[in-house]
């Protein structure tokens, strides 16, 4: 097993480099000249050019990449464009504030769409299972930066109950979390639903019910622990994705975090900045896919069977 | 040969009669489809049922709420939020078919050839893939975006492009699947092309799951492309678009909450209507996956 998690994580680096190419390309395909587009059209020849210089982007695309690449082999992601400062010490700066709203967001949703969906399973085509269906679908359709403004405009605007901007105290969290645990619990709430009517059709829960378990027994130790691989992956892929979307979240409540950074970033053209936040969220993302991986080896023998024969 | 091209026919419309049928037993995709038809002739009609003009002119007085005159009010400007919103419907409609459709169908390409070809092709493009995948969604897009520049078009490039590994891989799992199948290897067995073959026997047999990951992500771009409009880096003032105009009321919220909540709705209603229909297609073409 500690060798195949090794080969897993060694296997991230080839990865990394591939995104960083990728990304690299993408933002060098920009059309015109890069220190014209970063100093405006106001800006004489000669500055344009000297900028150009400082920046390498004289250089030819291939050398370009080359430096940077050696760059960041030695962990310098270069300096950002907006104010000079290290890319890297913002992001350390910024990224624990996404972090925690990432969690607190995955963790409500979580609670919220299991207990739902197994209630949901368990009571099958009752009237309780059919109004969170129905409830489930139509939220599908919400936009979320539109709930979290509809919700800044009830609770925060109107009815004063918490701070409508900032991450100062636990009330700045409310709104984020609980519209994004609504309407994130939802799809989860469905896959849940759907392993949950699979797992209880087995002959191993009419076997337990039949020696007497108890009913709670049966549905959460026999049924959910074995359907528990599908949403703990769809949870875990989740957060990867939360932690690269909280833009919305951060911008319409006006709290700090990478996705500020991030918007900023791209709309002063930083590229460096943006380079780095990208291998960043591409390498927490990698880590947490073997992640997963491991824990749903360690959970599930037939998995762990076929991983370490590989 | 007649007969057997009729009988051919005769089963294509068999099959199509019976989705039908179990389409239209399914009430809640049955309002799905008539507020999409409906909203779909609110988009094709636009311009009968309020001149375009009135999405730019300052016909009223700044955040007026709604009346005869202006049935949704007016916006920050002045100009009536109801023109804005049914022109809106247009941006929206083709930002999510278009990008979805145009995807699917490089995707859908580059997947089945992957699939059948097997081998070096293969290898090298889902290893790209699998690098992407790498990257969050939403980076994915915003860098293309910086990349392409703002606007309409480029966001729906952007869109494009970021769903294309997804629908390649989910291509690619159906036409290995179905390369096994005996038909294809009794095609094989002929000497017809491999062209001919992914055209013929590959794609319309792996079209029903196609149609069905289809109908599930149009409505999430949609979303998508509201999303980053909000942003900024869609749709650009002062043309109509659902997400823009809901940027736009952000500072004007308390005063006048109908310019944020009725846009909203709009983009609400599209989206339900298309996974309510989305969800009943997939009853229909794939009984199976009914819970």
């Amino acid at each position: 097993m500690g060798k195949y998690i090794a080969k897993r994580l060694l296997l991230i680096v080839p990865i990394l480099l591939g995104v960083t190419i990728i990304v690299f390309t993408i933002i060098n395909a920009i059309p015109g000249d890069p220190g014209r587009r970063l100093l405006g059209p106001a800006a004489t020849q000669e500055q344009v050019d000297a900028l150009n210089e400082s920046l390498n982007y004289d250089k030819p695309f291939l050398e370009r990449l080359g430096k940077y690449l050696s760059d960041i082999a030695h962990l310098d992601f270069g300096e950002s464009y907006q104010d000079g400062e290290p890319v890297f010490r913002k992001i350390v700066l910024n990224f624990p504030y996404t972090l925690r709203l990432a969690i607190l967001q995955t963790v409500c949703y979580s609670i919220l769409g299991i207990t739902l969906g197994v209630f949901s399973a368990v009571k099958q085509y009752s009237l309780a299972d059919n109004v969170i269906r129905v409830i489930s679908i139509a939220l599908a359709a919400f936009p979320g930066f539109w709930v979290y403004m509809v919700a800044l405009l009830v609770f925060s605007l109107y009815l004063g109950w918490v701070p409508s901007s900032g991450a100062d105290s636990w009330l700045c969290y409310i709104l984020p979390v609980g519209c994004a645990a609504v309407l994130s619990a939802s799809s989860l709430q469905r896959l849940t639903r759907t392993t949950m009517l699979e797992a209880i059709r087995q002959d191993y829960v009419r076997t337990a019910k039949a020696k007497g378990c108890a009913a709670g027994t049966v549905i959460w130790k026999h049924a959910f622990l074995n359907a528990m691989l599908p949403i703990l992956n769809q949870v875990g892929i989740n957060f990867g994705y939360l932690l690269g979307g909280t833009v919305i979240a951060e911008s319409v409540f006006g709290m700090p975090g990478l996705g500020t950074v991030i918007i900023t970033a791209i709309n002063a053209k930083d590229v460096p900045m943006v380079m780095a936040c990208t291998i960043f969220l591409a390498a927490i993302f990698c880590v947490l896919v073997v992640a997963l991986d491991v824990i749903s080896a360690l959970v599930d023998p037939r998995i762990k069977a076929k991983l370490v024969k590989r | 040969m007649k007969t057997k091209g009729q009988e051919k026919q005769s089963i294509k419309r068999g099959r199509g009669y019976e989705i039908w049928g179990l389409f239209k037993r399914n009430k809640p995709a049955m309002v799905g489809l008539a507020l999409l038809a409906f909203i779909a002739l609110v988009a094709i009609f636009a311009d009968v049922i309020v001149p375009e003009e009135l999405c730019y002119t300052f016909s009223g007085a700044p955040l007026e709420t709604p009346s005869i005159e202006h049935p949704f009010g007016t916006d920050n400007l002045g100009r009536d939020l109801f023109a804005r919103v049914v022109h809106g419907s247009r941006v929206s409609l083709l930002i999510g078919f278009g990008a979805t459709i145009l995807s699917l169908a490089v995707g859908a390409f580059i997947g089945a050839a992957c699939g059948y070809f097997g081998g070096v092709l293969d290898n090298v493009v889902m290893r790209i893939f699998d690098v992407i995948a790498c990257i969050p969604g939403m980076l994915l897009i915003l860098v293309l975006v910086m990349a392409l520049g703002r606007g309409t078009e480029n966001l729906l490039y952007a869109l494009m492009i970021s769903g294309v590994p997804g629908y390649a891989r989910f291509v690619r799992a159906t036409v290995i699947n179905l390369t096994d199948m005996e038909y294809v290897q009794c095609a094989k067995s002929y000497g017809t092309s491999n062209f001919t073959i992914i055209l013929r026997h590959v794609l319309p047999n792996a079209l029903g799951p196609i149609i069905i990951m289809l109908a599930g992500s149009v409505s999430g771009t949609i979303l998508a492309a509201a999303s980053y409009s909000f942003m900024g880096f869609g749709v650009q003032q002062p043309a109509p678009e659902w997400g823009a105009i809901i940027a736009a009321s952000r500072q004007f919220m308390r005063l006048a909450p109908h310019f944020a909540v009725l846009p909203g709705m709009a983009i609400v209603i599209t989206a339900m209507s298309i996974n309510l229909m989305g969800d009943g297609l997939r009853d229909a073409l794939d009984p199976r996956l009914k819970d």
